[in-house]
């Protein structure tokens, strides 16, 4: 069947335009720092540093993205696939250690098993003053501690994979007389490629952009070469230059992850329907439990408890103004979150209807400002900014012109721009991995009926894409209340959040003392976060016109 | 039930934030507009103050050094802040030499701040001093043992030494120093033999390093007394003690205790200079001084005011009067110079 059938509906470009519009800003304002080359400082950091920073880097990201790929496919797959005890609480509680920003998760455990800490110390003390654990303040340590806080983002897009196609794969796996570890491997797992591949960017972005934990482990990588060149070095334009390079890196990544999957196309199963889990008998069903269980112990309720208790000690700091703190950390997480599912399905809707290059790529850039480090993407998007402010106040020096700044750098509308820069690419991904479910046959269906394409968005598209909203506003919701640099950076006179709490009292050494703002972080990102997660089980089996539509298209083809 | 409880706490959170953003305008005077990068903790109990005694009042925000002078920079002239408070010399070199700060015309500052802690051209005062010292085990060091920073790269102690990381300032300030009174040339020889006693990779904090020589993986170290102080104040039976380096006077330049401090200075967008220099004055007289430096257990830069009876304790010692302006200066240099001594 030619599919043919490219209509501009919406104008595309303009659109797109609009959207990558931020980051389009930001990455100007970086790329003028190669127009000033401070060749002191370049020849420093290219001759010296990046020799040193970029294999740690890549070597970092791999091994963490390779960690935290196979902790969130396994789990994906037992809890969507499998039935065993524990199962429906633990699927909940594996996305927990994604409310853990990941500087306090590595703050804990280099606690716990650094020389000084408790297991080190105990090992000493029952196998004599040689026994020894292999260094946690090393890359192999912040590997896996990034891989127990960023593991959610892969879990949560394989689990959208196979929970619309995973019983399918089952099947035919069992139909081609593979076993459950086979058909895993050989059907399940290429079948959901895509959203995997979508995760583990998430995830290599998030690593290459990370700075808080790596610095607790005092690795060095690409972005602490970016912060020693600004706050050492005191060369702005070196920092900005540096990530260039980073963003550069993040741009090839993120092409390649889309060119391999733009050979195939994806077409998942119905809509939302309830899984018929297998159950899984005897010592396999407990082996599930205890692994998914191990992986819900390390990656959040030890460290929540070590952190409770760091908070425990700093009691006299829980007064009121942490409910207001928190409140506006809700506030603006919750708008965050609401803003970028809207935008980032504009723009999932854009890159898959729109098949010009040129859309292709303004789409590319608009996600590619997750893998700017924070508080450079902050300077990078404050300085055109400031600049327009000043510049309006300038040319309307007539009209009211304070209005206009204290609306710019006071209001909420930067901090917001920001927040859309930094995190729109996790709110695009799972709604485009859903998309792709929709068929081309399902929709020219729906067409050849009549259908007008709101009506076709809203019947055919809703449905199918729910969860992937989901997700996405989950994502994002819990990233912004983590997010430090930009809120720090833009936020409004008044508007200090639980992050900026946490950074106060890191900035003064006070790392215990961090804990206390830090478990709020914890517990306001939850509450939202299971609710969510709720309304994202396919509990209820309904026959939406989705799953009509697919039985009839199915009838047809057949 | 969760999501009638998280509404309500949604709620709450909302009311709160109505109430709070209008009760800091209350007042006739316009406020003065403080940039700070020293948390609100500290600043807001001595800014409070301030608005009791004065009817001034204040609004601040607070961020990372480093941001909160881009921020500056980018708003230029219409910038809202009269006021930088910040931590570390090399900051506010930067702040001054970027034409951020606006130069204070104050008999009464210059007599509260001795000469080393600002600004040759008054565009900074320094209002806390942080001494940067050597900390050692009561359990496996005799203090006799130790003398200078330099000594520490002596083989004696081998395998027995831990630093913080090269990439905090206080360790580049520290370095910068030594640049300043030796050359580079003996400042990197003792970094490269400090490099080579370290009897583990350098750590992300001055706690990590005092809780490595309690653990007895090293027994030496280099850490602000602050953060001694915090720790003697949760267990004052710490097998822990300061040591004061470089005390002989044969010393010259080197001779003294490398101290940092945190400081401010009047922005150069400030359309309320006098209002700005009058809080200035009052920050580095007694009363501010007390909250200021006592509060974080750091000296007063003010030498009439007292420091908490716990940093008494320590004991006097002689600080280097280098200006520590020069430690701003040469900062650049000084990572290069621990990059190139795989100090990291």
């Amino acid at each position: 069947m030619a599919h043919r059938r490219r209509r501009r509906r919406l104008p595309a470009h303009p659109l797109a335009l609009l959207i990558a519009l931020p980051v389009a800003a930001a990455l100007v304002t970086m790329l003028g720092a190669l127009l000033r080359p401070d060749m002191e400082v370049w020849q420093f950091v290219g001759g010296t540093m990046l020799p040193q920073v970029v294999p740690t880097t890549l070597v970092l990201a791999l091994a963490t993205v390779l960690l935290a790929t196979t902790i969130g496919v396994g789990c994906a797959w037992v809890t969507s696939l499998y039935d065993f005890p524990g199962r429906r609480w633990l699927t909940a509680a594996l996305i927990l250690p994604l409310a853990i920003p990941a500087y306090l998760l590595a703050t804990v455990y280099i606690g716990w098993f650094d020389y000084a800490g408790p297991v080190a110390s105990w090992l000493r003390d029952w196998f004599g003053p040689h026994a020894q654990l292999p260094p946690i303040r090393s890359v192999g340590g912040a590997a896996l501690v990034l891989a127990l806080a960023l593991y959610p983002y892969v879990y949560l897009l394989a689990r959208n994979a196979f929970l619309s196609q995973g019983r399918r794969a089952l099947e035919v796996a069992a139909s081609l007389g593979y076993g459950p570890v086979a058909g895993f491997l050989r059907i399940g797992l290429p079948l959901a490629r895509p959203w995997i591949a979508g995760g583990a960017l998430l995830v290599m972005m998030e690593t290459l952009a990370d700075f808080g934990a790596v610095s607790a482990f005092n690795v060095r990588t690409l972005t602490t070469a970016i912060y020693q060149s600004w706050f050492a070095l005191f060369s702005i334009d070196g920092a900005l230059a540096l990530a260039c390079v980073l963003v550069g890196i993040a741009l090839v990544i993120a092409t390649l992850e889309r060119r391999q999957r733009r050979h195939q196309r994806f077409v998942g199963d119905a809509g939302m329907q309830a899984t018929h889990r297998l159950a899984l008998s005897g010592w396999r069903g407990w082996a599930a439990s205890a692994g998914c269980g191990l992986v819900v112990i390390a990656g959040a309720i030890a460290p929540l408890a070590q952190l409770a208790s760091w908070a425990w000690f700093h009691r006299a700091d829980i007064d009121s103004r942490l409910i207001g703190f928190a409140g506006h950390s809700l506030l603006l997480a919750g708008m965050a979150a609401g803003l970028l599912t809207v935008v980032g399905l504009l723009l999932a809707w854009l890159l898959r209807q729109d098949g010009r290059r040129g859309t292709r790529m303004l789409g590319r850039l608009a996600t590619a400002g997750y893998a700017i480090p924070g508080t450079v993407l902050a300077v990078a998007l404050f300085v055109p900014l400031a600049g327009l402010s000043e510049w309006l106040s300038t040319t309307l020096s007539g009209w009211s012109s304070s209005t206009i700044r204290i609306a710019l750098h006071a209001g909420l509308a930067t901090l917001l721009l920001g927040y859309g820069a930094r995190f729109l690419t996790v709110a695009t991904h799972p709604i485009e991995g859903q998309l792709m479910r929709v068929s081309p046959a399902m929709e020219d269906v729906a067409r050849s009926l009549g259908s007008s394409t709101w009506d076709m968005a809203r019947r055919v598209h809703a449905p199918m894409i729910r969860g992937g909203l989901v997700t996405a506003a989950i994502l994002v919701f819990v990233d912004v209340m983590k997010e430090l640099p930009l809120t720090l950076m833009t936020r409004p006179y008044g508007w200090d959040t639980l992050a900026v709490r946490v950074f106060e009292m890191t900035a003064e050494g006070e790392w215990s003392r961090a804990a206390v703002p830090g478990v709020a972080i914890v517990l306001a990102g939850l509450i939202p976060v299971f609710w969510l997660v709720r309304g994202s089980e396919p509990h209820t089996r309904r026959h939406g016109a989705a799953d009509n539509m697919t039985e009839w298209t199915d009838a047809h083809a057949a | 039930m969760i999501r009638t409880s998280a509404l309500l706490a949604l709620g709450a959170a909302l009311t709160l934030t109505a109430c709070s953003g209008s009760s800091d305008d209350a007042g006739s005077k316009a406020p003065l507009i403080v940039y700070s990068s020293r948390n609100e903790q500290l600043i807001k109990p001595v800014f409070d103050r301030y608005t009791q005694d004065t009817g001034q009042p204040i609004q601040f925000i607070t961020g990372k050094e480093g941001p909160l002078l881009q921020r500056m920079r980018s708003e230029g002239q219409g910038s809202p802040a009269d006021l930088l408070i910040t931590v570390d010399a090399g900051n506010l070199w930067k702040a001054a030499s970027d034409d951020l700060l606006r130069p204070a015309q104050s008999e009464t500052l210059d007599d509260r701040i001795p000469a080393h802690l600002r600004d040759p051209e008054s565009r900074w005062y320094g209002l806390s001093v942080r001494a940067r010292t050597i900390i050692h085990s009561t359990e496996r060091v005799d203090p006799e043992s130790l003398s200078t920073y330099a000594a520490l790269a002596d083989p004696e102690w081998d395998d027995r030494l831990c630093l913080r990381t090269s990439q905090k300032v206080y360790n580049q300030s520290l370095v910068a120093m030594m640049i300043s009174a030796q050359g580079e040339q003996a400042a990197e020889a003792v970094v490269r033999g400090w490099v080579n006693n370290l009897a583990a990779e350098p750590f992300s904090n001055d706690n990590a390093v005092m809780e490595a020589i309690v653990a007895g993986q090293c027994d030496v170290g280099i850490v602000n007394t602050y953060y001694f102080g915090r720790m003697q104040r949760t267990d004052p039976d710490i097998p822990l003690a300061l040591f004061w380096p470089n005390q002989d006077s044969e010393l010259g330049d080197i001779r003294g205790v490398h101290v940092n401090v945190s400081g401010a200075g009047i922005a150069a967008s400030t359309d309320q200079f006098e209002a700005a220099q009058a809080f200035l004055e009052w920050l580095a007289g007694p009363e501010a001084q007390e909250i200021l430096a006592d509060g974080n257990l750091e000296y007063p830069a003010n030498p009439t005011v007292p420091s908490d009876p716990l940093v008494k304790a320590w004991g006097d010692f002689v600080p280097n009067v280098i200006n520590v302006s020069e430690a701003g200066k040469l900062q650049p240099d000084a990572v290069r110079l621990m990059e190139r001594a795989g100090y990291h």
